[in-house]
């Protein structure tokens, strides 16, 4: 095998004797069991990284078309036309396709892309590499897991082909627009064919959190112990143990969803007269379906954020040549995270008529959660100071997480308080706040992933000129959509206008929504070029020549550059120390698998 | 063939931009690869402070370009302590913003890797991590009580004597009810919404409050300075009552009524002098997405004095003579034909 050319010498040494053997003991790999139906934890990975690719294009590409549409509603583009017939009539995006487009955007990305893509990608290559382990604990459910998102894709996939169009009520498909076939086109098939992929997607998630669980508490090497774990791995954690408890509270209410659609239940529906047909459900609350919702969608954006921030952490202290900067805070802070979440879903919901003191008690616990993201950000700041900074294409991406992170954190104190949320409640400040925070955010810390751990995933590095045009760009861009957009939300102006010049009130931003969408065509056009790269690279990208190309001390770089289906050749290494020992006592860094020596002094 | 020419350019701009890109990681590979990381290191270290300084300024050019296009003095006694929480908080916000973003840029720029620095081993400082524990949990609760104190001013019960107005959302329009004199709303149930007969709220015509309810569509007309109760609803999907110059937003629920109240402080020609546009008229925006229509789905409110108001009223008639010609004593009565059309009004409609 070819991977053997490239080991280590010294791994070469010291495993010569096992190393034989091992391949002897390994298991044959056809095409179909090592690239296909993989149970390999890395390619896995890789296969969830690349559909989240697919359909991070996809989804970036349908915000492009809407925002032709905010930028330009007086002019047509008779392409469109061609590519989308009716959907453009005329070159212009008619309304129904609008909100169909709206809607796909934010399902996609929210849980294809920085769901399935983020999480799904890094918590299966990074948590048996990180933590010691060969594979996952359950190597056939983890590769059901993959398969199970596969599908969601599909049936996804299809509903953008139907006669009446995709899913269209917004990708909270609150009921009873999403649940009355005469109240929209996309209300009709697309909304059960959204709701089968979302529960396929469901499927998905909770094996593969199982899975990320179960390895994580049983399959750690001999000497890890949990506060010897990387943070990445402890996000990993906690973004699964959120999946977990979440994740079936939306199964319910999308299942509740198909009963009201199909089998006459009333559940969400009550009192409704819809074209001029009174139907005859009553006592049903349209506002239970929210509760359920966002009992999922809170904690959804958590499971998209805590996974970046892991990597952010861990990228933040390799390439500052220092420890993470209160590792114990790092973790309660996550921790603390992972409880609230479960716990502020209302605000949400502040404008809905929920009880005002049921809104108070939200507002308390909403803004509590400012008290560990503060944390995180001032724990970020010290591990940069004093620090000795690489800026790798990875570090950088990790800063500029850090910077949207705390933009979008501070608007969000604006929005969980609901006195000031009354005013701003479903305006473009919500939309400039989410996008910022857990869009962007989210993306910069993949990126940073991708980036920082391209090298073990292929063994070779990806172009550097264009991952630091790639940061430059975006980086610049995604505040230039983003920070005028919140001044549309201050004047009032709500989401999912897509012509705004018939309004009094928010008709005196076109300049600003012409500029706002050249951008984005910009930003869009880059991300192109980063995929371009990614694919370029995993076959022709500059070939890694040492194991541990960063210089870093977890376990993932005591493998082999290109490690086999079981990680490590011969034994699993031992671990002694916690993985952020840089600086210390003079040496640049202390593996993970180096005893504690002698004369060494305590951190 | 334009768009054709738009693509070439594209496909050759990011060729040329590939090439670059290649080129300069040959080069880096003959120049040695640290020398090259060091370089880029650099550049990207300026970069990063550079971005901090022309952010700030892009902060304040925004700001500068666009604060004269939003909010506007709130023109409902609500909206003023609304307004007020906003300002407290961009305050505490702003002033964490600027700090935290410097030191995050500064720092980065500062701590470049240098041959002759030595990363500083820091793993922790209890100390530290309680200050920013307590700073931010002392300045949230400041937030947490002025919100908190707020929110229930503006969800407490209406005044005794404000006025009622049903408010009633629909794919795609804004329906509004008046109780008349009694100033109480007659009952409704959606069953009887009957649009061709003249019910288009389902008001039930057996109870008298319903008698002098005045019905209309899209424009709503409200009395300056005295405070309004709004009781909103929905026919077909949830809407949202959204009145951005009072700082005001409601969901409209089908089958869940939902309620709000205000003052609104200024006329809308009072606001036409103030906001210098003669053409300015108080909007409803629907807030909730609610299908096709959603971004068009505009009503209009009129603030005017209470003998303006009484004026515009009294030129209504209550829903209950539209629908029931025959009881209207203005009409003259044409016996048979409309009390045959009565009966069947009052018949509950049945629908399957």
């Amino acid at each position: 095998m070819s991977e053997s050319m490239h080991v280590n010498p010294e791994v070469v040494t010291t495993h010569a004797v096992h190393h034989d053997e091992h391949h002897v003991h390994h298991h044959h790999e056809t095409f179909v069991t090592k690239y296909i139906f993989s149970q390999d934890h890395k390619t896995i990975g890789k296969q969830f990284l690349i559909t989240g690719i697919v359909w991070a294009i996809i989804g970036g590409l349908f915000s492009v078309l809407f925002r032709l549409q905010l930028g330009y509603p007086d002019q047509s583009f008779p392409i469109l036309e061609t590519f989308f017939g009716h959907w453009a009539k005329g070159g212009q995006i008619q309304p129904e396709f609008y909100y169909a487009l709206v809607t796909m955007h934010g399902t996609v990305l929210v849980f294809f892309v920085l769901t399935a893509g983020l999480s799904g990608t890094f918590a299966n290559i990074l948590i048996p590499l990180q933590i010691g382990a060969r594979d996952m604990a359950s190597p056939f459910l983890n590769m059901l897991s993959y398969w199970f998102f596969f599908l969601a894709s599909i049936v996804m996939i299809s509903s953008l082909f139907i006669q009446t169009g995709p899913a269209a009520g917004g990708w909270t498909m609150y009921p009873p627009l999403s649940a009355l076939r005469q109240a929209s086109d996309g209300g009709k098939l697309g909304t059960d064919l959204w709701l089968i992929s979302m529960a396929l997607f469901i499927v998905s998630s909770l094996l593969g959190g199982l899975n990320y669980i179960s390895t994580i508490l049983n399959m750690r090497t001999k000497g890890m112990s949990m506060t010897r774990m990387p943070l990445t791995i402890w996000a990993m954690f906690f973004t699964a143990v959120l999946g977990v408890l979440s994740f079936p509270v939306l199964l319910s209410g999308a299942i509740l969803l198909l009963f009201d659609r199909n089998l006459g239940t009333s559940f969400y529906l009550s009192d409704i007269v819809v074209n001029g047909e009174i139907l005859p459900n009553e006592g049903g609350s349209a506002i239970l379906y929210q509760h359920l919702f966002w009992f999922l969608g809170h904690p959804e954006v958590y499971i998209i954020l805590l996974p970046a921030m892991g990597m952010v952490s861990e990228i933040l202290s390799v390439n500052s040549r220092k420890p993470i900067f209160g590792y114990m805070a790092m973790l309660g802070s996550l921790f603390a995270i992972c409880i609230l979440a479960f716990l502020v879903w209302a605000h949400h919901m502040f404008v809905t008529g929920l009880n005002p003191f049921l809104g108070s008690v939200f507002v308390l616990l909403t803004l509590l959660i400012a008290v560990p993201s503060a944390i995180k950000v001032f724990n970020w700041l010290t591990t940069l100071w004093r620090g000795n900074i690489r800026f790798t294409p990875a570090t950088l991406f990790a800063i500029g997480f850090v910077s949207l992170f705390i933009s979008g954190g501070l608007t969000g104190i604006f929005l969980g308080n609901s006195t000031i949320d009354i005013h701003l409640h479903d305006t473009m400040f919500v939309v400039a706040h989410f996008h910022i925070v857990m869009g962007v955010a989210s993306f910069f810390g993949m990126f940073a992933g991708v980036y920082h751990w391209f090298p073990k995933m292929f063994g070779r590095y990806l172009n550097n000129t264009l991952a630091y045009m790639h940061f430059w760009v975006t980086m610049i861009g995604a505040y230039l959509i983003f920070w005028p957009m919140h001044y549309e939300g201050l004047a009032g102006m709500p989401r999912r206008y897509l012509d705004k010049r018939g309004w009094v009130s928010f008709n005196q931003f076109g300049d600003l929504d012409k500029m706002i969408t050249v951008v984005s065509i910009i930003v869009f056009a880059v991300q192109l070029m980063f995929v371009f790269n990614f694919f370029y690279s995993i076959f022709k990208g500059r070939k890694v020549t040492s194991t541990n190309p960063w210089g870093a001390n977890t376990l993932e770089w005591t493998t082999p550059i290109r490690p086999g289906h079981g990680n490590w050749e011969g034994e699993i290494p031992e671990v002694h120390r916690w993985p952020y020992d840089y600086g210390k006592d003079g040496r640049e860094y202390i593996p993970q698998t180096e005893p504690i020596g002698e004369n060494e002094s305590k951190h | 063939m334009q768009t054709l020419f738009i693509v070439a350019i594209l496909v050759l701009g990011f060729l040329i931009t590939f090439q670059i890109a290649k080129a300069s990681e040959y080069v880096a590979v003959l120049r040695g690869i640290e020398k090259a990381r060091k370089q880029s290191n650099k550049i990207n270290g300026f970069m990063l402070l550079a971005f901090l300084i022309a952010g700030l300024f892009g902060v304040w050019y925004c700001n500068h370009k666009l604060s004269g296009k939003i909010l506007g003095e709130p023109a409902s006694d609500h909206g003023v302590l609304i307004d007020r929480m906003l300002y407290i908080t961009l305050a505490i916000t702003f002033i964490v913003f600027i700090i935290t973003q410097v030191a995050l840029f500064w720092f980065s720029y500062k701590y470049q890797e240098s041959d002759t620095r030595k990363a500083y081993y820091y793993p922790h400082n209890n100390k530290l991590e309680v200050i920013w524990t307590v700073i931010p949990a002392i300045a949230l609760t400041v937030l947490v009580g002025f919100g908190i104190f707020y929110w229930f001013k503006i969800t407490g019960n209406a005044p005794k004597d404000s006025m009622v107005v049903e408010v009633v959302g629909k794919q795609f329009g804004w329906e509004f009810r008046y109780p008349g004199k009694d100033g109480v709303l007659g009952k409704k149930f959606y069953r009887y919404i009957d649009a061709a007969n003249n019910n288009p709220v389902g008001q039930i015509w057996d109870d008298e409050a319903n008698h002098d309810d005045v019905f209309v569509e899209q424009e709503m007309h409200l009395v300056v300075n005295k405070p309004v109760h709004l009781v909103i609803g929905a026919k077909d999907v949830i809407h949202d009552v959204g009145l951005a110059h009072f700082r005001m937003k409601m969901d409209a629920v089908p089958g869940t009524p939902t309620s709000m109240w205000f003052t609104p402080k200024f006329t809308t020609k009072q606001m036409r002098e103030k906001t210098g546009n003669p053409d300015f008229v108080y909007e409803i925006s629907c807030d909730q997405m609610c299908g096709k229509g959603h971004w068009s789905m505009r009503g209009v409110i009129v603030v005017e004095t209470q003998e303006e108001f009484d004026a515009w009223l009294a030129g209504k008639k209550p829903q209950y003579l539209v629908a029931n010609p025959d009881k209207d004593p203005s009409v003259k009565k044409d016996t048979t034909a409309a009390t045959a059309v009565t009966a069947m009004n009052i018949e509950p409609k049945s629908n399957n």
